[in-house]
């Protein structure tokens, strides 16, 4: 007899897809080495050591909030890398590192563990950290270098080098010792705002040209982008409708009050409006989960970015626009529930089947018809 | 490919696509010899227990009546073998610790040959008694539900039936027995279509089968009748594409509306190996005594579909088909939806359509896998056939507000697939949930 002896009971389904949120997180991460590299190459030593402090101080934090019992998760599912990543690449490559310890450790704090960790948060940890440093260094989150400086793999830029609590040392005074003049550290978007000059969006499109005052290549992060979209490890509704609405809400304006208002792919490819819709807006946690809202959350992150860009004081809007939109989430997937099987209009048939209803059951179905389902009990005979 | 599918409109919505390991699909049906000792359970169907009519100590013959079916909504049982009424008494079921089963004892030597059975011409009988003599074969629906045929072949007053649907989708992993029957048994199926047509009066028959049984499908075309009104449609492999309502959608593109039957739209769907059955059984006028299990799993030295005696202890297949000693996990019917059985002194009754086999190595990589909260990834939405929200229900289930998730939430549309749970990355129990949260709202409808 070799049957078994001992067997277990179980639940179906007995077999479980490949997927797996270690999966999902640790691919985004991969999918960001490449642009974090970039980063890296523009930027020099500052710029790695900016992303190795903020990655370590969000892992930190993490571990001492799981530790306690704050939030659920842990450190092996990559979310706080991911949160650590995103975050260094949206301050400025100069940044006080004591200062990315503070966005990090808030990202993580305010962000997650408020909340009660992985899949709790309703907003995107990364811009939650971004927000509170903004607010708290107004002035050196608005200091940016010019990237491709010589030396810049040997010397830091002396901002980065900041004493904690103390002012950061005065980078325009460094930056014209070496020939630059003040306006070559502003970005394009505040270049545009506050000066009226206007990047070329082919300039803008692989941040290569010349020393800009710019983040990785957009074309880069769409090209990860679409590493992540098509093994569905990101869903391509959201950056698609975030770029669409962006871009038309750009253009109509644009046709409309004419010189006054760039053209929409200087609006597209100028800060950071790809990244943000690519790997910020994307965030599971914090989008809605439904195809229709995936719609409208990405269509409302784009037009709130064009508004706050053109109308407000700020150059750049796409935090504060992924931010509304992550509070809107519950809203929108509310009012976007799918339509259940044998719910909708789609009763009427598909023109591509194979095969098609004898029309007399489509008038009936339309007349209303009546179904037997409960006629077998009915009509049983009495014993 | 999903994409693909999604503009040209192929299918039904959604669903996933588990690996298919239909390891058994080129192996012929084999017989598998007589247990010892056969249990029957009295109910083995929807509907009410059938009544038994032998008593303790009574010889019967393989294919006599040993149960009559009580009413409208049941159907009667038959002996798998010959020998002697042991008992009739509570045995485990897969149903249960306790139902009532009647217990042969088989003669050694029981011979293969069916003793009982009157010849019967079906083609003179009008539509009402075909349905009378699927009731006297003992008919269920042999896919898994075991709804008794005769009750889905009646069509109600009022009511008028156009198509005959045959699923011959079997989109369950591991499974082929449906396969098999459509191999071997291509002509059996058309003499059950047939006689299945007569008494709906469909005026045509479609047979759904997914591609990736090509051979399947050219064992039916070849076995057509000339001139006949059955068609043989490949549909895109899919799970679960067996289900009745997504095996239409994917052949007519409409859906079947919420909370009706197939029968709304003037269709009756039946499951190949039923239908295989009817056409075996109806002109020899037999019940029904045996049916084709698919016995696999990883390990398992003999792997196969048998034609099983209805009434097998599960631990006489498992030992006559070699699974492994080490063996953790029993199934009755597929890895998705199939039932895991905690006793095998259960017998194969006649909703079962496949033993799986799983060894503890086999599970170590679902069981290793940590659980996650719910990070919305919206894979769950992408995958229900249904069109539900299982990311929300799952939530709702987490809160217990199970009145919310009955009403607002359409719980009551979903009929536990497991697609949600297969893909969740975060390893949630949701269909799981699910059922519990159902039963509550069936117990609270009740008081």
């Amino acid at each position: 007899m070799t049957a078994p002896t001992r067997t277990e009971i179980r639940s179906a389904p007995h077999i479980k897809g490949p997927r797996s949120v270690e999966q999902i997180m640790a691919n985004v991460v991969y999918s960001l080495l490449p642009i974090c590299a970039f980063f890296v190459y523009q930027y020099g030593i500052s710029a790695a050591a900016s992303i190795l402090v903020v990655t370590a101080s969000c892992l930190l934090a993490e571990r001492a909030f799981v530790r306690t019992g704050t939030q659920a998760g842990s450190l092996s599912d990559f979310s706080a890398t991911i949160t650590g990543l995103l975050l260094a690449l949206t301050l400025p490559p100069g940044f006080p590192l004591w200062m990315g310890v503070v966005a990090g450790f808030s990202a993580i704090a305010l962000g997650k563990a408020l909340f009660g960790g992985i899949g709790f948060n309703v907003f995107n940890p990364a811009l939650v950290g971004r927000a509170f440093v903004q607010a708290a260094f107004p002035a050196a989150i608005a200091t940016y270098t010019p990237s491709f400086l010589p030396g810049r793999f040997t010397q830091f830029i002396p901002s980065s080098l900041a004493w904690p609590l103390m002012a950061p040392a005065d980078t325009a005074a460094w930056l014209k010792a070496m020939q630059f003049d003040a306006l070559a550290s502003a970005t394009p978007l505040a270049k545009w705002k506050f000066e009226g000059t206007l990047t070329a969006a082919g300039d803008l499109l692989t941040s290569l040209a010349g020393h800009m005052a710019v983040g990785p290549s957009p074309v880069l992060i769409l090209a990860c982008g679409a590493y992540l979209a098509l093994r569905r490890f990101m869903d391509w509704r959201i950056p698609a409708a975030v770029l669409g609405s962006a871009g038309l809400t750009a253009w109509l304006i644009f046709a409309l009050g004419g010189t006054k208002y760039p053209d929409p792919f200087f609006m597209l490819f100028s800060g950071g409006l790809i990244l943000g819709a690519v790997y910020m807006a994307t965030d599971m946690a914090t989008s809605p989960v439904t195809p229709r809202g995936m719609w409208l959350y990405g269509a409302l992150i784009g037009v709130l970015t064009v508004v706050i860009r053109y109308y407000s004081g700020l150059p750049e809007g796409v935090m504060y626009a992924i931010l509304i939109g992550n509070a809107a989430t519950p809203l929108i997937e509310r009012i976007t529930q799918p339509t259940p099987f044998g719910k909708g209009a789609a009763i009427r048939a598909r023109k591509s089947a194979s095969y098609t209803l004898h029309p007399d059951y489509i008038s009936r179905e339309e007349a209303g018809a009546k179904t037997p389902k409960k006629r077998f009990f009915k009509n049983k005979p009495k014993q | 490919m999903k994409l693909l599918s999604y503009f040209r409109g192929e299918a039904f919505q959604r669903g996933v696509h588990p690996p298919g390991c239909k390891h058994t699909a080129d192996t012929r049906i084999r017989r598998l010899p007589f247990a010892p000792r056969l249990i029957v359970p009295l109910s083995q169907h929807i509907g009410r227990p059938s009544q038994p009519i032998v008593r303790v100590g009574e010889e019967v013959l393989r294919g006599q009546p040993i149960a009559a079916a009580d009413g409208w909504l049941s159907v009667p049982q038959h002996a798998p073998a010959t020998g002697v009424v042991e008992a009739i008494e509570l045995r485990p079921s897969a149903r249960g610790p306790w139902t009532e089963c009647i217990v042969i004892r088989v003669y050694e030597a029981s011979t293969q040959e069916v003793l009982w059975g009157t010849p019967q011409d079906l083609d003179a009988f009008p539509p009402q008694d075909i349905v009378l003599a699927v009731q006297r074969a003992g008919m269920v629906g042999l896919g898994g539900a075991a709804f008794p045929s005769h009750a889905k072949l009646t069509v109600p007053e009022g009511a008028k039936v156009e198509t005959l649907v045959v699923n011959g989708c079997e989109c369950e992993p591991y499974l082929t027995c449906d396969h098999r029957v459509m191999v071997e048994q291509a002509r059996d199926l058309m003499v059950g279509i047939r006689h299945a047509m007569r008494a709906t009066g469909a005026q045509r028959a479609i047979i759904g089968v997914e591609d990736n049984k090509p051979a399947a499908a050219e064992a039916m075309r070849r076995a057509l009748p000339p001139g006949s009104e059955i068609f043989v449609e490949e549909v895109p492999t899919k799970y679960p594409q067996g289900s009745e309502k997504m095996l239409i959608t994917a052949l007519f593109g409409v859906e079947v509306p919420s909370g009706k039957l197939p029968l709304s739209l003037g269709m009756v769907v039946n499951n190949v190996g039923t239908l295989a059955a009817l056409g075996r059984l109806l002109p020899a006028g037999q019940g029904l005594i045996e049916r084709v299990v698919t016995v696999t799993g990883p390990g398992v030295a003999r792997p196969g579909d048998y034609r099983v005696p209805l009434g097998t202890p599960i631990s006489f297949v498992l030992d006559y088909a070699g699974a492994p000693a080490q063996a953790r996990q029993v199934i009755l019917g597929g890895p998705m939806m199939g039932q895991s059985v905690a006793s095998l002194d259960v017998p194969v009754t006649k909703g079962v359509s496949g033993v799986l086999v799983f060894r503890g190595e086999d599970m170590a990589g679902r069981e290793g896998r940590r659980s996650y909260p719910c990070i919305k990834c919206g894979e769950c939405v992408e995958s229900c056939p249904m069109g539900l929200n299982p990311s929300m229900l799952g939530m709702l289930a987490a809160r217990r507000e199970y009145d919310a998730m009955g009403e607002q939430y359409h719980l009551g549309d979903c009929f536990e697939c497991g697609c949600c749970t297969y893909t969740c990355p975060s390893n949630i129990p949701l269909v799981q949930q699910f059922r519990v949260a159902k039963q509550i709202l069936r117990e609270k409808a009740v008081a």
